[in-house]
């Protein structure tokens, strides 16, 4: 079916495809950390060489019963279930940041347990329903 | 169906095809808008907002669906040479970029309300960004080249690179943390969307995918006429 000139293009279009994919992988290997946005509690827990001087972002779930309001500063712990990170934070929240929600906070630690925020982002998870369903559901669970 | 594609016949038939799917468009298009912005309930945390959604999911589908299409027709076109397949590919491209800029635009007017900010640069977003650098240069290359063979293989190799990225763009959410949320439609489990949500959605995917049949036939048409026309010339 396919003629010699088509067999040969195809062959080294089929080669420089490859290379390229490896490469592609490679980048984003020793990219890694750049291409990652957030790291969790348990990824700084477990990391021995944290910075205190550069910025970074933590993710996770806003630990219910956490969140305590002092005029304008607020405090809260991030978990991912398994460690935890204090977080104070000055400013305003957006609307969806709210107890048991997932979280990303950037900022800088002052240890692994602690970090003062200067953002605070809300990320939402990939469930959509309407008030009366989410409702029926909560009833059904308790 | 795919003999209509080709070259003498597509002049005289796309006429009354456009007709009847620009009657299609109207129609997916009222029902998918009163559907999405009246009808169909708000979300449970996200209120309101999540009306966006009708419009960005499917313009993010049929951006990432066009450059699919862009890229397996530019590896066909360097092995197998077939002429028809340039002109397809180009014609595709218009209603891709015009897509992928619009997910762009309303992914950040969903953004700041939801996540707090307009735009972050996590994976999903930046190799989103990449799709639509990929399809202005794709356009550019055939808009600036005016050798066609030269801007035919410069395109196919644009073409090649951005199928690359798609791979990327469907699951940075899933290989990297990501402000993004992961997928809410796949093909091997349910999807997280209430039907009430879900029906619109598909409506108004159908809708964007008859604009953009439409956009493509207008354009292929176009090039069609060009394409004959250039080769007029050189008999001459």
């Amino acid at each position: 079916m396919l003629g010699k000139k088509a067999k040969s293009r195809l062959f080294i279009l089929s080669a420089i495809l490859t290379l390229l994919l490896i490469l592609v992988y490679i980048i984003f290997k020793s990219l890694e950390d750049n291409v990652i946005y957030f790291l969790s509690p348990t990824e700084i827990f477990n990391k021995s060489n944290i910075s205190v001087e550069k910025k970074i972002r933590v993710g996770g779930l806003v630990k219910v019963n956490s969140i305590q309001k002092k005029d304008k500063s607020i405090d809260f712990i991030i978990t991912d279930l398994k460690n935890e990170i204090i977080v104070s934070y000055q400013g305003i929240v957006p609307n969806l940041f709210s107890e048991g929600k997932g979280v990303v906070v950037e900022g800088k630690l002052k240890d692994k347990k602690y970090l003062i925020a200067n953002k605070i982002l809300a990320k939402h998870d990939e469930n959509y329903m309407p008030p009366e369903v989410s409702k029926a559901l909560e009833q059904s669970k308790n | 169906m795919l003999k209509k594609l080709f070259p003498n016949k597509i002049i005289s038939q796309s006429t009354n095809t456009l007709n009847y799917l620009l009657i299609l468009l109207l129609v997916f298009f009222i029902a998918g808008i009163l559907y999405s912005l009246i009808f169909s309930p708000p979300d449970y945390i996200q209120g309101d907002s999540v009306r966006i959604m009708y419009v960005h999911v499917p313009s993010s589908f049929i951006a990432v669906g066009c450059f699919g299409l862009i890229g397996i027709g530019s590896i066909i076109n360097l092995i197998f040479k077939i002429k028809i397949v340039p002109l397809l590919t180009k014609s595709i491209a218009p209603a891709g970029c015009l897509f992928s800029l619009i997910s762009i635009v309303t992914g950040s007017l969903w953004g700041k309300p939801t996540w707090g900010i307009w735009w972050v640069w996590d994976a999903r977003l930046t190799s989103m960004l990449i799709l639509l650098i990929f399809y202005i240069f794709y356009i550019m290359t055939w808009k600036y080249v005016n050798d066609f063979e030269k801007a035919n293989k410069i395109s196919s190799a644009i073409g090649i690179l951005g199928l690359i990225n798609l791979p990327v763009i469907k699951y940075s959410v899933d290989w990297w943390n990501t402000l993004h949320q992961p997928s809410s439609i796949s093909l091997t489990s349910a999807p997280t969307i209430h039907y009430t949500m879900l029906v619109p959605l598909i409506i108004m995917f159908i809708g964007m995918l008859i604009y953009s049949a439409i956009i493509f036939l207008m354009k292929y048409k176009v090039e069609i006429m060009k394409f004959k026309l250039s080769k007029k010339k050189n008999y001459k």
